[in-house]
């Protein structure tokens, strides 16, 4: 039997889960913990609709094994919501209507909490160069970028 | 997917024996962002998935006096973060900030980038004319192999079955040297290289001759291609024009382009000559002491 148990921390939750070492992290997200809000647009790892936040780094879910989350720190879209309040990467994209359908954005919030972690004022090149695995079929990516900037400005007032 | 099983040795010992144990039908797994993908397409079906993750000697990331030491299973984003890295090696730099996105830098490494052996990687270029030396470990015990030497055809490597990449380990450049990759890809990001060239110079102290230089190149051929006479067109030549012209024009001679989806032979070659010009450029230049980024798109 391959099946084994992977013991990980999810949205600060210390979660166990059985699964094949074949299946992916992504696979595993939505399908046997039903957390949903992680996307799959391509598979291999091109799309960035999958992205999470893994010990601390931006990853495509579809190319992490789930077994290789034993013992890591994983940071979901269903964790970025506080107490039901939207934060300020979530509150910029819904006012600056940088989502359409809606099924990259996830990915795209995953991505720009990590770029804020990482750089908390990034000039538009450095938002479009670090969101560049990241894609949208629907906005045309000006909306997203702003909401970024938006954001970032957002944060730093706060502090 | 294809059913295999998941092993994380801890020891090299460890890793070594699973791949003799399972003779040919396990593979080692470092970031697996090229590896998953080709399993899923199923281009592989391994009984076994060794991930090298946990092995403290692939995880080494050592940059002294005397030279760098980069494990097989280093991540890109550790590498372009370094500030040595962009100081002294500054082609992987360069390499390692364009490997796919900022998400596949978090996992893919040079390693698994040289031993996936694809013809257009990005990073085996910078690590070519840098001068790295493959380190390996198999049952019969360690290896060095020149990386130039170690992608044998697409796909295709110069290790033996059991064998894996422990490290890649460079000497430190000589004073007044400096180093560049470019790749041309049709968008900013994310593309596999249509054209990839790597440039390394050592000049005098005047920054007026050049010493020594190597120059590779990816996409335009079955492997990533040291050209050995583009380098020597460069050798105890006064920096110019005329010089890098002579090495644009070896660099041409040796490409092999074919024509696919991302470019026709005859426009490959073109930009052969057109990135070899540059990337020398830049290389020039950042042996002098300038600041050259890397902007792509720019």
């Amino acid at each position: 039997m391959k099946t084994r148990v992977v013991s990980t921390t999810i949205n600060g939750d210390a979660t166990q889960l059985l699964c094949e070492p074949r299946q992916t992290l992504l696979e595993v997200l939505r399908d046997t913990l039903d957390m949903t809000g992680t996307k799959e647009g391509c598979s291999n790892g091109n799309c960035g609709a999958c992205t999470v936040i893994m010990n601390g780094r931006p990853v495509v879910s579809c190319l992490v094994l789930a077994a290789e989350a034993e013992g890591a720190e994983i940071r979901t879209i269903e964790g970025v919501a506080q107490g039901g309040r939207l934060d300020a990467v979530q509150s910029a994209f819904l006012e600056g209507a940088a989502l359409q359908c809606g099924i990259c954005t996830p990915g795209f919030i995953m991505q720009s909490e990590a770029l804020l972690e990482s750089n908390p004022d990034p000039d538009e090149e450095a938002i479009r160069f670090h969101l560049a695995g990241n894609l949208c079929r629907c906005t045309g990516y000006d909306k997203i970028v702003g909401a970024v900037k938006e954001a970032a400005k957002r944060r730093n007032a706060e502090c | 997917m294809h059913d295999f099983d998941y092993e994380a040795p801890t020891t090299l010992t460890e890793a070594v024996s699973l791949a003799a144990k399972h003779a040919g039908r396990a593979r080692m797994m470092a970031g697996g962002t090229d590896l998953i993908d080709q399993i899923r397409l199923g281009r592989h079906a391994p009984d076994v998935l060794v991930d090298v993750k946990k092995i403290p000697e692939l995880n080494r990331f050592a940059l002294t006096d005397t030279g760098l030491c980069v494990g097989a299973a280093v991540p890109c984003f550790r590498i372009h973060g370094d500030r040595g890295i962009v100081e002294h090696y500054t082609a992987l730099a360069d390499s390692c900030r364009i490997i796919g996105g900022v998400q596949i830098q978090s996992r893919a490494s040079i390693g698994g980038n040289l031993c996936n052996a694809g013809p257009a990687a990005d990073s085996t270029p910078s690590v070519i004319v840098l001068g790295g030396i493959a380190i390996t470990e198999g049952p019969e015990g360690r290896r060095e192999i020149p990386v130039d030497l170690f992608c044998t055809g697409p796909g295709k490597n110069a290790l033996h079955p059991s064998e894996l990449l422990v490290e890649i380990r460079f000497d430190t450049p000589p004073p007044h040297s400096g180093s560049c990759y470019r790749r041309l890809i049709p968008r900013n990001e994310m593309d596999i290289a249509v054209v990839g060239v790597g440039a390394a110079v050592t000049l005098d102290a005047d920054g007026r001759h050049f010493v020594s230089a190597r120059i590779a190149l990816g996409a335009v051929a079955a492997t990533p291609l040291l050209v050995k006479a583009a380098g020597e067109a460069l050798a105890g030549q006064p920096v110019g024009d005329e010089a890098i012209e002579k090495a644009a024009k070896a660099a041409c001679e040796a490409a092999s382009p074919i024509t696919d989806m991302r470019g026709t032979k005859a426009y490959r070659l073109h930009v052969t000559a057109v990135l070899t010009r540059r990337v020398i450029t830049a290389a020039v230049a950042r042996a002098r002491g300038e600041a050259v980024d890397y902007r792509p798109g720019h």
